[in-house]
């Protein structure tokens, strides 16, 4: 009969019958470790700031092309223009004495923020009802834009700081407590499991096991918060003026369109882009790295 | 007289729910651990043994029946139970290796500040990582985290050393190796301990005194003592790991006919 099947045909023949052998490997300290250095080029594409200050680079050029080619001052200046309004302000102290009243009220709000977040969350975790009480409260209040309670807030506690931080506290609570509650609940069970064997309970447990556990989740919740409160901070400034007596980036825009200044404008935006990536790139970069980069938490 | 047990569990059943079902874990259980036994317990996946563990650890209460703990009934965990996990995130990742052995030191109350680090460096010695004392966690290999968790869990010097399948997740040879590190540390130190696996080898290696548990739920098969060399038994003239096979296959043939028949 034919070999009809060439699989068949394959799978009957036997593998060859090879002869054993055994070798003396070469001693570790006898293979030179062959390294190559990285030539200059490869070694700066490697730098992450340096390819992030390229894209800046890019966007200020266009800026500034589209700007000349416009040539329309009160539409947009030209980046240029933008950055000489931007070094008279700072050389005058105007901007920089805007910049400390508005990051002293976010400060202000922030913190008060985080600390309720944190009871907000520490509760939920050690009661059910607690748990439903964060959820029902966040369902319901984390839709709802702080700038929208201004004018409640300034009926409450009148034109001035208080109402400014009603409003931040808003803005920060919900999104922080959301990213801690989460960020609880996803703590291994093995953790908690070895916390409450050495004896942990309650707060100590929180602050021994939870927070260090659930810290990816927490700095989540750190940076949206702040994003969200430097927002809302700037529109409520904008939108209401001076409610608090001095004054800080949103009121020194809001004044320098009335004046139609626009490249004063321009430089206040300009600012607020700067002090973010400022708090992105520095302070939240290096609490990144001394923490969960540094535990192999997130890499 | 002889001494009195360490642990006494008597007739304890174990019951947890799921979303729709409540599930018997085990039924009517009952050992005795004396001091310095290595007492294991073994049986197929499904007979609740971890659920066991974790009852005598404090984590969860029985639903009949007693656990006594030196006379004491055992009502929450406590460091006088210390668990050595299968997983590999029992460790802090936020704390270094000799960190993580103070931790537990400082955080049970049994040990502060110089103290404590002594004792943590004492074991993690014992556990030849002395030269890792400062790594962190996800520098290490699966092997090298289950020592540290030894380390830690013996520096707390325990009553009673918990093990649930401590080895399981490791590699052949890694497994091997800490399976006679383990024995040699007892040889060290005499603790106590109570080693859950579903590796017969493995409980003949380690138990000086192994419980069989069959499955669906949890119920006693026996009690066996081993000497670790798994040799023949003059009356039988069988092998020890061939009789436990023996006794834990026969469920499975029973099994089988259930299926086949229902």
């Amino acid at each position: 009969m034919a070999e009809t099947h060439i699989g068949a045909a394959q799978w009957a023949a036997a593998p060859p019958v090879r002869p054993e052998y055994l070798r003396e490997t070469v001693a570790s300290g006898d293979i030179g470790v062959v390294q190559k250095p990285l030539t200059l080029w490869q070694q700066l594409v490697n730098q992450a700031w340096l390819r992030k200050t390229f894209i800046l680079l890019v966007i200020a050029v266009a800026w500034e092309l589209y700007a000349r080619q416009l040539n329309n001052a009160l539409l947009v200046p030209t980046f240029f223009a933008t950055l000489e309004a931007f070094w008279t302000g700072i050389a005058d102290g105007e901007i920089l004495q805007k910049v400390a009243n508005s990051v002293q009220l976010l400060l202000k709000g922030y913190a008060l923020g985080l600390v309720l977040a944190l009871i907000f969350s520490a509760l939920a975790m050690m009661s059910r009802i607690g748990n439903d009480l964060l959820e029902t409260l966040t369902s319901a209040f984390n839709p709802l834009p702080a700038i929208a309670l201004l004018p409640l807030a300034l009926i409450w506690f009148g034109l001035g700081d208080l109402s400014i931080i009603f409003v931040l506290v808003h803005s920060v609570l919900w999104a922080v407590a959301l990213n801690t509650h989460s960020g609880f609940r996803s703590v291994s069970n093995t953790l908690r499991m070895v916390g409450r064997n050495y004896g942990l309970k309650g707060v100590r447990y929180i602050a021994k096991i939870l927070i260090p556990a659930a810290f990816p989740s927490i700095l989540t919740g750190l940076k949206i918060g702040w994003a969200f409160a430097w927002r809302t901070l700037i529109a409520a400034e904008l939108v209401f003026g001076v409610s608090s007596g001095k004054g800080g980036l949103g009121w020194y825009i809001y004044e320098n369109k009335n004046m139609l200044d626009i490249p004063a404008v321009f430089a206040g935006l300009f600012t607020v882009i700067l002090i973010g990536l400022i708090v992105e790139n520095f302070i939240f970069r290096n609490i990144e790295a001394a923490t969960v980069r540094k535990w192999g938490m997130q890499s | 007289m002889p001494p009195a047990p360490l642990l006494q569990v008597e007739g304890v059943t174990l019951q947890y729910q799921t979303e729709k079902h409540l599930v018997t874990a085990t039924y009517r259980v009952s050992f005795d651990v004396y001091g310095a036994d290595r007492f294991v317990v073994l049986g197929p996946s499904g007979c609740g043994k971890s659920t066991l563990l974790k009852a005598v650890g404090g984590y969860m209460m029985p639903t009949e029946g007693s656990m006594r703990l030196k006379g004491r009934p055992i009502r929450e965990p406590g460091a006088d139970r210390v668990f050595v996990f299968q997983e590999f995130d029992q460790l802090l990742p936020w704390k270094t290796v000799k960190q993580n052995v103070i931790f537990a030191l400082e955080s049970s109350g049994k040990l502060r500040g110089k103290a404590a680090e002594t004792q943590a460096m004492r074991y993690i010695e014992k556990v030849n990582l002395a030269k890792f004392a400062n790594a962190y966690p996800h520098t290490l290999s699966g092997g090298m985290k289950q020592r540290v968790a030894i380390a830690r869990a013996l520096a707390m010097e325990p009553d009673v050393l918990m093990m649930d399948e401590p080895f399981a997740a490791l590699d052949a040879l890694t497994r091997r190796k800490m399976q006679e590190e383990l024995l040699q540390l007892w040889g060290e130190t005499r603790f106590t301990v109570l080693f859950v696996t579903h590796s017969i080898p493995e409980a003949v290696l380690i138990g000086n005194r192994i419980l069989l548990l069959s499955p669906h739920p949890g119920q006693v098969k026996g009690e066996l003592n081993s000497d670790g060399s798994d040799t023949a038994d003059p009356v039988s003239g069988r092998k020890l790991s061939d009789r436990i096979h023996q006794l834990l296959f026969a469920d499975r043939i029973e099994e089988q006919e259930i299926v086949h028949h229902g």
